[in-house]
């Protein structure tokens, strides 16, 4: 398989490069001083992507690459591919899912805890020397507080059961109502948002799931309501989230994904109860290695003519 | 004869005395002072001493604090009436109980109000550390992440290890709560716990070597001050953390900072020291330590539940009832 060109658009994971170029021909776009051209030279051997969350195959893409046969992406969401025109073309896809799922589950709880306790606030407090001149404020409890899910998929489920250990009632919006689960299912992300204390986005970026976190959304959850983004930055209109903010018209927010990442609305670094992580979801050594697995397992079992582990396509 | 409350003057209600201002006090002060009369020494221009010695002879009940003044023997030896001492803490460190149990003043604490406050910050602190939370909200505010790329890869918590030090309320709570991450739970406390499903270790050092982080809920005692010794870190090893939501002193402080600057421990969440509020500067460079405010139980919901059982153990005692939480004798 040493012959088979495998394209990598930007670096993603060390680890997951070097089994890569073990085993295929990688080409490396981002180390090209003119993109197009590289690809242009190379769009013969090119029969596989490496795709992640900022990074897939649009259409363009798509049709410079001839001899494309599969996108193995480096990630769960795949809003960034033309799921289309791959069927359209027989192109494969695949992508990392269940691996990642406890990380971003743990990092949802994590984010709550920070914006509702002030962890992060409170630790500058401490490091500026200000805890010398009086005590910090109240923070807010979180043991007990409504938890609404957005997507009770994988991940959803998982945040579900990790805020029930701390005696959440669980609340959810869902395409579809989940009967096998006991949690209160409202048929509206406006009516679920009206109802519970912190919101949590977790389901699938699509057409219709884009800006499903608007400004009636926002006024809905309201000034003690916590907004909680571990999906896709889309899924926030985010000048909408900065002017509820601003405004004290949201209660807080827990942002590990943004519209336009690695861009992050500077207006929001001014606020104590905002916590901002960049895109660290999944980012443990452990499922960074699993993923890669998966990522390596799928281009395998695809260029051996074996079932693919993990398709989406 | 009238029993409206506004009726009643100070002079009959039942005095407490407060020698310094507990967290509570505004709340406890504005919620319950048409039922007690509350001496406050703080407020006199005499100094305690003397204010003690002119105005608090008949006093029966007092009204202490983790933060007030530590009740010594001297403290109690200037008050002859003395039957009762509410505290506003679980901890009961700040008073001299064999004193109080030889000269028979009952004490009653606050063991459980702050339990889950206390425990969600323990487990905040465990995922801060081990995910980078604080750490990675300064990457993004220093603008850090357009320039510099992608964050650290730290280490996954489903699967650790955690070593919990006192499997009393808080313990078994953050016990309870760490397990919906994916730790298995393990444990040290005075005495095996006989129907909690965790491993005992009666070897702090075995504990420590055995798990990948130790989070301290223990109270303070004479036993338990700096339990937390070098030898114990250096078993917990280069990737452990540790988290301390109990009291300062059960660490030996100035070992854990040596230890973290030296890397010989993976990191620290901490939200209680020695010497509050000072805290070591060598740990603010440190982007694997998390440090709060001894911030345990501070929400309002908290203050509100704790006053009231202030004031339930205080009508308690003058209307002759049980008490409703008795510090039991240990």
């Amino acid at each position: 398989m040493e012959s088979v060109g495998v394209l990598m658009p930007v670096p993603m994971s060390p680890y997951l490069e070097q089994e890569l170029e073990r085993r295929f021909n990688l080409l490396k776009l981002w180390t090209a001083p003119e993109k197009a051209e590289f690809l242009k030279a190379h769009s013969g051997a090119i029969r596989a992507v490496i795709g992640n969350a900022g990074n897939g195959a649009d259409v363009g893409l798509i049709e410079a690459l001839p001899e494309l046969e599969i996108i193995a992406s480096f990630s769960v969401g795949i809003d960034k591919v033309d799921l289309d025109k791959c069927r359209e073309k027989g192109i494969r896809v695949t992508n990392t899912p269940d691996v990642l799922t406890d990380d971003v589950a743990d990092l949802a709880i994590g984010l709550a805890l920070a914006v509702l306790r002030r962890l992060c606030e409170a630790d500058g407090y401490v490091r500026s020397g200000e805890w010398k001149n009086g005590d910090y404020n109240l923070t807010t409890k979180f043991t007990g507080k409504t938890v609404g899910i957005i997507g009770l998929g994988r991940i959803g489920q998982a945040v579900a059961k990790r805020a029930e250990a701390f005696s959440c009632p669980i609340a959810y919006y869902s395409r579809t109502e989940k009967p096998d689960l006991q949690y209160k299912y409202y048929p509206s992300v406006v009516e679920l948002a009206s109802n519970c204390d912190i919101l949590v986005v977790v389901c699938p970026l699509t057409q219709e799931t884009r800006h499903i976190i608007n400004r009636e959304v926002i006024d809905a959850l309201g000034p003690m309501g916590i907004l909680i983004n571990i999906g896709r930055g889309p899924h926030v209109d985010e000048s909408e989230l900065v002017s509820a903010l601003l405004e004290g018209r949201l209660g807080g927010a827990g942002l590990d994904v943004y519209e336009n990442e690695p861009d992050v609305p500077e207006q929001l670094f001014q606020l104590e109860n905002v916590v901002l992580l960049p895109h660290v979801g999944s980012d443990t050594v452990e499922t960074d290695t699993a993923m890669a697995d998966l990522v390596i397992g799928n281009l395998e079992a695809h260029f051996l003519n074996k079932p693919l582990l993990t398709p989406v396509v | 004869m009238a029993q409206d409350n506004d009726n009643h003057t100070e002079s009959q209600l039942p005095q407490v005395l407060v020698l310094r201002q507990p967290g509570c006090w505004t709340m406890l002060e504005s919620n319950y002072s048409h039922k007690f009369n509350f001496l406050k020494a703080w407020d006199s221009p005499l100094p305690q001493d003397q204010f003690l010695a002119g105005h608090a002879g008949s006093v029966q009940a007092l009204l202490s604090s983790s933060i007030g003044p530590p009740i010594t023997a001297n403290i109690l030896g200037m008050l002859p009436s003395l039957k009762v001492i509410v505290t506003t803490s679980a901890g009961l460190d700040h008073v001299d109980l064999p004193k109080c149990r030889e000269r028979g003043v009952v004490v009653a604490s606050a063991p459980k109000v702050h339990t889950h406050d206390v425990a969600d910050l323990a487990v905040g602190l465990f995922l801060d550390v081990m995910r980078k939370i604080s750490a990675g909200d300064r990457y993004v505010r220093d603008r850090l992440w357009a320039s510099r790329g992608e964050f650290s890869l730290v280490s996954k918590i489903g699967g650790k290890r955690v070593g919990i030090v006192g499997l009393g309320n808080i313990g078994l709570e953050v016990a309870k709560k760490l397990e919906a991450f994916g730790c298995s739970i393990l444990y040290n406390s005075r005495k095996e716990k006989p129907f909690v499903p965790y491993p005992f270790y009666s070897s702090i050092c075995e504990l420590a070597f055995n798990s990948d982080a130790l989070i301290i809920c223990c109270a303070l005692t004479a036993e338990t001050h700096h339990l937390i010794n070098n030898k114990v870190l250096l078993a917990l090893g280069r990737d452990g953390i540790i988290v301390n939501v109990g009291r300062g002193a059960i660490i030996d402080e100035k070992e854990m900072v040596q230890c973290l600057v030296k890397g010989e421990i993976g990191g620290a969440g901490l939200d209680v020291f020695e010497n509050e509020p000072q805290v070591p500067k060598e740990l603010f460079p440190l982007d694997n330590v998390v440090l709060s405010p001894h911030n345990g139980p501070c929400t309002p919901e908290y203050f509100m539940d704790l006053c009231e059982l202030v004031a339930g153990n205080l009508a308690a005692f003058f209307s002759n009832r049980p008490l409703l939480s008795p510090a039991l004798d240990k």
